[in-house]
Order: C-alpha cells, then sequence, then structure tokens
C-alpha cells in the first residue's frame, strides 16, 4: 500500500506556496515534491462527506495516512476533505478508517458518481487518477486504482507480463538501471545516453500552452532526456534547455532555420503522425495568434498547413538526401525519423537506418494529443502494438537490429507500457498524453474548440495560458517520472532483470490474456 | 482532368436542441450564491446563456447538457456543489451500432459539413466487430497523391454503374459490340429506399432533391414517384416491387431500374430492356448466407448490377449467427474473382453503412459503392427512438420538416463524408476509389495482424 512520503496535509490542491518557485532556468531538481492539483474541488473515485455534527475533534485528521482530512496548523475546524485522495472501503481493513473512528459518526464515505463521466475505454478514470496522483506525490497510486491497464480490449489492456517465482538473490534494485543510448550505429557522433527509457513527445508551440511546454523541457533537462519542439518552431525560451530539446522538420519547415538545426543534440524528421497518418497538419487561423505568427514566420490569423508528406521525399534516395543535408549542418546531431504505421512500416524502418538514421521512431494510430480527424485516428493504421514487433524482428532479420534505436509512441500511457513495448522489441517510448494528463488534462477532447483547451493546457489564449505556471509544471512532470521510473525499476526487479536493455524483445516474459498461450 | 467534384456545404443549425452528452448539476440548496460565481466562467458561455434560455420554452434541463465537459466550474466551485453527469437521454438514444456517439457525430456533419476533429487521440475499443476490425493503410513518402482535402492533385470518388464488357470483340476495325450503357456517380453512395415510417412531410422531397444536387441517384418505389413525378428524373431509380409480364411498359421512360430477385429475374430483365436497350437493370438480393453464389449465377447470367441489401447493422439475413457485410463482401468478391468474372458487374451494398468510413471499407472489401438511408434521417435529426414506427408522436416532428432545411442538413452531410472519403483515401495513396474495389492490400484486418504479431509469440486465439 502506498502511503505518502511527505507530509500531504500541509499542501492541499491549490494553495499557493505548494509550488517550488525558482528561476525557470535554473538546473532543474529531481527531488520530489508535493505538486497538488490546481483545482480546488480533485475529482477522485470517493466522496467524504463531513456532516455539520462534526465537532473538530480532529481524530480523522490524525488517523487517515492518506492526507484527506487536513487542518492547517492553528485553525479551528478541518477543512472540507480532500476526498480525491481516499483509497475507499478498503481503508476498513488497515486499522485506520476515519469514517469508523470518527467518535460523531459525522463522516460518510460513497463512490463518487462524477468519477465513472470521466476518461474513455483507453484512458480510464483509474489511469487519469492514478497518472494525477503520481505527478501529484511522486509515488505510485493505491491499489483502489487500476494503475496498468485500460478498458480498449486489445493490444496493452491484453498483455500481461509472466513473473518468475522469485528474483535472482543477488539482485539489488539499485542496481537496475534504466539508461538507455540512444546512437547505436557506432559512428562518429555522440554516444547519448538518457536515463529513463522514455522522452516527451513534439508538441508545438501554438498549439501548447508554452508553460506546459518550458515544464517539459525542465523535466528533459532535469532526467538528461528529451523534448521535442514539433512542427511549431523553436522558442526562444528552449534556448537555456537546448541539450535536451530535439529539434522537429516537419512537412511546413515551420521555424526551421540553420540555428535550431545547429543547437540540436537530435534533429527529427516527422513523416507521418500516428493520429492523422498520412493527412497533413492543420493549425486553426485562431490559434495563430502574434507570437505563433512571429515564430513559425507566417501572416497573424491564417490558418497553417503543413502538408503531407514532404514534397521532396519520394523515395528513400530523397529520404537520405534529406538526412544528409540535415548531418551536413550539424555534424554532432543524431538523426531520427518519426513515422506512423502503414503495413509496410519494417521496411520503412530498414530505410530509415540505411539513410543514415540513428532513431526509427513508430508512431501508431491511436495516440496523439493534437487534433486530428476522428476518421483518422479511429481507422488510419494499425495500433502500434502490432508495429513493434513487426519492426523489431525485420531489423533482426535484416542483422541490423543492434545498430539503431527504436522508439515507440502512440498510446503509451504508463510505465507498464513502455516495459511491454519494449518486451515487444522497442528500445523505448516517447511519451504525450500522459504529460498532459499530469499538467490536469482530462481528455475531453475540445482541444480544438473556441479558445482552445478550457484548462489552459492546449491553447494560446492570453487569459487560459494562465491557468498554468512552469514551476508547477516542472514539478509534476518530475514527480510522474520519479514514479515512473520507480515502478520500471521494481516491474524489472520482479522479472529478474538488473537493466531495461535486458527486457528488450523478451517477449517470453508476456502472456495475452486472449491466447492460450502455448506455442 | 474533369471539374474537380465539390459538395458545398452551408451550415444548417438543428430545429431542435441536439440531445447532448454531458451535463453540469448543482444542489443548490448548499450554493453561498457567490458574487463571481465560477459559471460564469465557462469557457464556452454555457452558463452566459442561462438567463436568455430560462425565458424561452426551451428548458433548462434541455440545454445543460451541451456542456463540453471541461470540469472547469464543477472543481472550482468554492462550496464543491456541482458534479458532471451523462445525460440518461444521451445513453439511450440509437441501439449498440447507432451508437450515441455516432448519432451525435452524424448531427454535427449535418449541421456543419465539416469532417469532425477532436484532440487527445482515440480512445475508444482496440477494435470492434465488423468494420471495426479493419484499419486502412497509409503511405509514407512514396504515393502519387497528396495533400488530401487540401488537396492540389485530384482524388476521384466517381464510380460507373451497369454492365461492363470482359473483353472487346473486333470486326473489320470496328467494335462488334456496343458496350452495355453506364452509368456514372460522382459519389459511390447512392441513396436506398428510405423506409416507409420516414417517408413523411417534405422527407422525400428533401431526398430527392438533396440527391440530385450531389449529383448521385435515389432508389424511389413506383408509389413515391406517382405522388410526385409522373416521369421519373434522371437521377431516380424505380423499384419495380412485383413487376409482372407486362414489365416492358414499366418504370416508364427510366433509364434505370431496380427489381428484387426471384427465379425469372434474368428474363425480367430482358423485358424490361426491350423497349429501352440502354436501360440499366438492378437486381435486389437479401443477403442470405449464400448469396455468393447466386450472385455469380446472376453474373454469369449477365446481370448488369446487384445490390446487396443487409439489415441496418450490416449483418447477413436470415442466419443465427450472421455474418457482417465486412466478410459476406469479401466472400462474394473473391467468388466472382475466381470465375473471372468480377468486372463485368457493378454490386452495391447496403444496410450498416453509418459512417463515411464504412464507405471506403464496403469497397475494399469488394463493393463497388454503397447505398444509404439510416444516416440521411439522421441528418434530419432523427433519434432513432422508433416511436413512428409504433405509430406515435415523432419527438423532433419529422413530418413538419421544411424540405428545403432538409436538403441542407444531407447535403452537409455528403460533403462531411466526401471530405473524409478524400482524407482516406489520400493517406492510402490512391486517386480513385474505382481503384479501392476489393484492394484487401491497402487495408489490414485485425485477425490477420493479430495471427501475424501475437499468433506467433502466444499460439491460439481463445475462440
Ligand atoms: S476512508 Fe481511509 S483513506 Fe479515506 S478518508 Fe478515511 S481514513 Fe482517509
Ligand atoms: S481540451 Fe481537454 S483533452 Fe484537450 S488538452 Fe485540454 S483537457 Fe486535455
Ligand atoms: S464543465 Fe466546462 S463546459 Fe461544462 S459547464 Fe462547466 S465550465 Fe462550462
Ligand atoms: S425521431 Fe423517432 S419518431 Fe421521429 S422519425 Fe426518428 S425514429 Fe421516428
Amino acid at each position: 500500500m502506498s502511503t505518502i512520503p511527505y507530509d500531504l496535509r500541509s499542501a492541499g490542491p491549490g494553495s499557493p506556496d505548494a509550488s517550488p518557485a525558482g528561476p525557470e532556468y535554473a538546473e532543474v531538481s529531481r527531488d520530489v515534491r508535493p505538486a497538488p492539483p490546481r483545482y480546488r474541488n480533485e475529482i477522485g473515485k470517493y466522496s467524504i462527506h463531513r456532516a455539520p455534527h462534526c465537532a473538530a475533534c480532529g481524530r480523522c485528521v490524525e488517523i487517515c495516512r492518506h492526507g484527506v482530512h487536513v487542518r492547517p496548523e492553528g485553525y479551528l475546524h478541518v477543512m472540507r476533505p480532500y476526498d480525491y485522495r481516499c483509497i475507499g472501503p478498503d481503508c476498513k481493513d488497515t486499522g485506520c478508517f476515519c469514517i469508523d473512528a470518527c467518535p460523531q459518526g459525522a463522516l460518510k464515505l460513497s463512490e463518487n458518481p462524477a468519477f465513472e463521466t470521466l476518461g474513455d475505454h483507453r484512458w480510464t478514470p483509474d489511469l487519469l487518477m492514478s497518472t494525477s496522483t503520481m505527478a501529484e506525490t511522486g509515488r505510485p497510486a493505491g491499489n483502489h486504482l487500476e494503475r496498468e491497464v485500460g478498458a480498449s480490449g486489445g493490444g496493452f489492456d491484453r498483455l500481461r507480463f509472466r513473473f518468475p517465482d522469485s528474483p535472482p538473490p543477488d539482485l539489488r534494485r539499485e542496481d537496475i538501471s534504466t539508461k538507455l543510448p540512444l546512437n547505436r550505429r557506432g559512428d562518429s557522433r555522440p554516444g547519448i545516453t538518457i536515463d529513463v527509457p522514455w522522452y516527451g513527445g513534439g508538441m508545438s508551440f501554438g498549439s501548447t500552452n508554452i508553460r506546459a511546454l518550458l515544464g517539459k523541457a525542465r523535466v528533459a533537462k532535469a532526467f538528461h532526456g528529451f523534448t521535442c519542439t514539433g512542427e511549431g518552431g523553436y522558442p526562444e525560451r528552449f534556448v537555456p534547455y537546448k541539450d535536451h530539446v530535439i529539434t522537429q522538420v516537419a512537412t511546413g519547415l515551420f521555424g526551421v532555420r540553420e540555428e535550431t538545426i545547429q543547437r540540436a543534440p537530435i534533429v527529427e524528421f516527422k513523416y507521418a503522425q500516428g493520429a492523422k497518418p498520412g493527412l497533413g497538419g492543420h493549425l486553426l487561423g485562431d490559434k495563430n495568434t502574434p507570437s505563433v505568427a512571429a515564430m513559425r514566420e507566417t501572416v497573424v490569423g491564417v490558418s497553417l498547413f503543413s502538408p503531407f508528406p514532404f514534397h521532396s521525399v519520394y523515395s528513400v534516395e530523397d529520404h537520405k538526401k534529406h538526412l544528409d543535408w540535415i548531418a551536413h549542418v550539424n555534424p554532432r546531431a543524431l538523426l531520427s525519423a518519426k513515422v506512423s504505421t502503414p503495413n509496410d512500416v519494417d521496411m520503412v524502418a530498414v530505410g530509415i537506418y540505411y539513410a543514415g538514421g540513428h532513431i526509427v521512431h513508430l508512431d501508431g494510430s491511436y495516440g496523439g494529443t493534437g487534433a486530428a480527424p476522428n476518421v483518422a485516428k479511429k481507422n488510419i493504421a494499425m495500433p502500434i502494438e502490432y508495429a513493434i514487433g513487426r519492426v523489431h524482428q525485420f531489423l533482426v532479420d535484416e542483422g541490423i537490429r543492434d545498430q539503431v534505436t527504436v522508439i515507440a509512441s502512440g498510446g503509451v500511457r504508463t510505465p507498464v507500457d513502455v516495459a511491454k513495448a519494449i518486451a515487444l522489441g522497442a528500445d523505448g517510448c516517447v511519451i504525450g498524453t500522459a504529460e498532459l494528463v499530469a499538467l490536469g488534462c482530462i481528455r475531453c477532447t475540445a482541444c480544438e474548440s473556441g479558445r482552445g483547451c478550457a484548462r489552459g493546457i492546449a491553447t494560446t489564449d492570453d487569459e487560459l495560458l494562465e491557468m498554468l505556471d512552469v514551476d508547477w509544471c516542472t514539478q509534476r512532470l518530475v514527480n510522474l517520472y520519479s514514479a515512473w521510473q520507480q515502478l520500471l525499476v521494481d516491474l524489472l526487479y520482479r522479472l529478474g532483470l538488473d537493466s531495461v536493455g535486458a527486457l528488450r524483445g523478451r517477449t517470453d516474459l508476456l502472456t495475452h490474456l486472449d491466447y492460450e498461450n502455448e506455442t | 482532368m474533369p471539374a474537380k467534384y465539390v459538395i458545398h456545404h452551408t451550415p444548417t443549425k438543428p430545429r431542435f436542441r441536439p440531445v447532448g452528452k454531458l451535463g453540469i448539476v448543482d444542489w443548490r440548496e448548499d450554493c453561498s450564491s457567490c458574487h463571481n460565481c465560477v459559471k460564469r466562467d465557462c469557457v464556452y458561455r454555457l452558463f452566459r446563456d442561462e438567463a436568455d434560455t430560462l425565458r424561452d420554452e426551451i428548458g433548462y434541463l434541455d440545454y445543460i447538457y451541451q456542456c463540453k465537459g471541461c470540469l472547469n466550474c464543477v472543481q472550482n466551485c468554492t462550496k464543491n456543489i456541482l458534479t458532471r453527469v451523462v445525460n440518461p437521454e444521451y445513453r439511450r438514444l440509437g441501439d449498440s451500432y447507432y451508437t450515441p456517439d455516432l448519432i451525435l457525430t452524424t448531427w454535427y456533419q449535418a449541421e456543419t459539413g465539416k469532417i469532425p476533429v477532436s484532440g487527445s487521440g482515440y480512445g475508444g475499443p482496440f477494435s470492434g466487430p465488423g468494420f471495426d476490425s479493419m484499419w486502412t493503410d497509409m503511405s509514407e513518402i512514396v504515393r502519387p497523391t497528396r495533400d488530401g482535402i487540401h488537396g492540389r492533385e485530384y482524388i476521384s470518388t466517381s464510380v460507373d454503374i451497369g454492365r461492363k464488357l470482359s473483353h472487346l470483340e473486333f470486326a473489320d476495325g470496328q467494335l462488334k459490340i456496343d458496350p452495355p450503357p453506364l452509368m456514372e456517380t460522382p459519389l459511390p453512395v447512392i441513396i436506398d429506399r428510405i423506409p416507409l415510417h420516414w417517408r413523411r412531410g417534405a422527407v422525400m422531397t428533401a431526398v430527392t432533391t438533396a440527391a440530385a444536387e450531389i449529383g448521385t441517384l435515389v432508389v424511389l418505389g413506383e408509389s413515391d414517384i406517382l405522388e410526385k413525378d409522373a416521369s421519373p428524373r434522371g437521377h431516380v431509380i424505380p423499384f419495380l416491387e412485383s413487376p409482372d409480364a407486362s414489365a416492358a411498359q414499366q418504370g416508364g421512360s427510366a433509364p434505370f431500374v431496380m427489381i428484387p430477385d426471384r427465379p425469372d429475374v434474368m428474363a425480367l430483365q430482358e423485358a424490361l430492356k426491350l423497349n429501352h436497350p440502354a436501360r440499366i437493370v438492378a437486381i435486389r438480393i437479401p443477403a442470405v448466407p449464400t448469396v455468393a453464389g447466386r450472385v455469380a449465377e446472376l453474373v454469369r447470367d449477365g446481370a448488369d448490377v446487384i445490390h446487396l441489401a443487409f439489415d441496418s447493422h450490416g449483418r447477413e439475413l436470415g442466419e443465427a449467427q450472421p455474418r457482417h457485410m465486412r466478410d459476406v463482401l469479401r466472400d462474394t468478391h473473391t467468388t466472382l474473382v475466381k470465375l473471372g468474372i468480377r468486372d463485368e458487374v457493378t454490386l452495391i451494398a447496403s444496410g450498416g453503412i453509418a459512417a463515411a468510413e464504412h464507405v471506403i471499407k464496403a469497397i475494399i472489401c469488394g463493393a463497388d459503392l454503397v447505398a444509404i438511408d439510416v444516416p440521411l434521417m439522421l441528418a434530419l435529426e432523427c433519434r432513432l427512438c422508433g416511436e413512428c414506427e409504433r405509430g406515435q408522436l415523432c419527438p423532433i416532428a419529422l413530418e413538419e420538416i421544411d424540405a428545403e432545411f432538409g436538403v441542407r442538413r444531407i447535403v452537409n452531410l455528403m460533403a462531411a463524408w466526401h471530405s473524409q472519403l478524400l482524407e482516406m483515401l489520400g493517406a492510402m495513396g490512391i486517386r480513385e476509389v474505382r481503384r479501392l474495389r476489393g484492394e484487401t492490400g491497402r487495408c489490414m484486418f485485425f485477425e490477420d495482424l493479430e495471427r501475424d504479431t501475437f499468433g506467433r509469440l502466444f499460439g491460439k486465439r481463445k475462440s
């Protein structure tokens, strides 16, 4: 059972002193600190109602181990319960059950009906809640939530790990490595290694709040990882984090300039993206504000199209020329190509390698954060779960598997999904939605309506931007990454593996609930 | 290059407030009447309009379900008295196939004429029955088409209807036989006969006018035609339900007629062509399990066009464990291909085509084009409540619609579908919908992907 590593009772949602201060360009600490949700009423699985006949004896404050009941220093009354933290009826067996302990019988526990209105098949209310709990506390959420799988009925949601009876006796958690080397070509370019086998996906300036983007850049710095510009250009405010920012070259070539290529440790070519495979990008005129227009070197208020595909690339030879161009402009950059998951995804991956790519980034069809036609999200290209194994096997057969890094994205929601992707044959993952959920996204999918995200995330509206704070975003993501890393280490330990690298392609450690699992 | 085919859309508000999904309810008794109530801050101005709306006859309750569900008000309320609920009426909409979500999406398209777009990835099930177990392909780099709907290159959605020759024969340098007549529709979607309970008020006028505007065809019963116009216009396909020996006289001068399948159907087809050699005859066959064999027989005997009718959920008829049209079409198509006669006939599929993606998928499975009915009624705001079928009062008073309103809504829906067809064709790198027929290589089937990935690792899939 999870208990909290620090006194949550001192920090309630929305309290201004809850987030650490400091200039945004300073070193970013990897320390977990409480980062309570920014809304007053966080929605949890359970509701705790305190009746008016509460005598303010404070018994509940003493007893609850989850920070639900809070009485600030010097106050007479107990605060309205932070019931989103409550672990529900199972608490009865812990001996610390406030409902039974209250001498006045003033507390009532019930299920919160609003909870069930959250989420969808892929991101269930439990997964949303568990992600925001990790972002708040830096620790895994309690067992009252299903933290590992969604309810989509296929892919990751039906895969399970097969654990050995007991891990090797000499394996110690602290010796388990989660590091991921990104350059496997053995060429003259730097051997970049990131601390955790995932990094942040591209979200463009113009589609997402700059404060959220800075939070992503800062957590990348803290974990020696990466975030990516997306196709909206390279904001000046990213420059202090340039060693952790991937410059994306997309079909619109917005903001692609010599200096943005030269400062990047990794340059990513976005051929396609999973949410709208084979379709171009489209930024509505409303979102093309003066600052966005300046960044993209366009006219304010005009809808911006990124065509599909690269109009200069119609063959693998063209693709090679394309990579050569960037390789020449920046002789130290690693080259990554982001593609979606068509039938011939394995051939595409091989093509990327032979053209000189270090990273093959496969973006499956069910993920994505930006707006996309529903018809494309649902129907075009295959889910990532299928693509990983195909590509892995094909690269193995070609004898080049160890010369290239395969990154999977598009529906990777939890550290367990990361581990499943790796067991299927990827080296690591890129995440997107999970980070936004940590920042308060509830997947209402209305990112495109009117002024953009009403919760201040996928928006460039001046007033809505104010809803986020860079330090808070950073801390939420640092906490999330810490919790993920902890869960991943724990999983590797239970699997008896001393590094995440050792998990790659270990399909023998997986089972599928819809199969007889006998081959 | 032919002129680019465009369907013009005109935003057309619904007459009734659509059933919304989410709503915000409060426990008023605990409200402290805050001066700066969170409801004022709704980004979508939901409660800004509250005061005005309350005065109209459109009630408050009707209207709270237009919430976009951002939860700002719920999560910021000082007293935490707001909560979000799912509209029970929303849950009751439609059925397992025409889901509430599908109905709302169709309404949106009929109102705006635009492709539904949303953020944050796909939240639906991994896969599902029928068409939900197919993914269409895309090309990363090499492909002839560009830009989908924003396209600079033309993607054609036209199809030809009629019998085609398997080969040409020449004598003295001249074509020996006249090629049989063909009709072209600019969209691989025609309008099927609308079921009786919906043929009310101006509905049929709206449907036929919309068909003419889009340039597609519409199947009408003889009675529908006689009421309205004595001489059916070119885009109308009269359905001769029980043609008799005097068939030669039936169908007026219509260039295209439809007849039900029956033992003497080929003789009937001949009779119908007697006085009108340029006439196309479609044979409508209920999609029963043995349909592939029957279709092959008819094609060999010289059928022009075959219309396979499935039930409204796209299932086979008369079978306890019906197959979905996905499988029946593949079966029928492959049977004809094996016999070397697929190209001679035009296959129309109807029943269960509920969304633009279904058009593409039915064609991939082997249809040349599809026929639709229910989505058009949804465009007219129908809620699929079934009251009219039971002789009860229609909640949206369908019989009172204005024909022009109906035309606009149907045309909008088809405009949105057309754009989605272009998106999907563009992504596949296909420039002509004609080339998509039976192109299963341009799509991925759930069972194949499962077998090739998980089957290889985990053995047999449990049934
Ligand atoms: S039930 Fe347990 S977890 Fe919930 S508020 Fe009471 S003591 Fe805390
Ligand atoms: S609009 Fe909704 S789905 Fe989009 S970022 Fe905001 S909260 Fe998330
Ligand atoms: S949840 Fe959001 S959209 Fe709905 S009423 Fe409240 S503020 Fe408005
Ligand atoms: S809303 Fe109901 S009663 Fe009205 S046409 Fe539709 S099914 Fe019939």
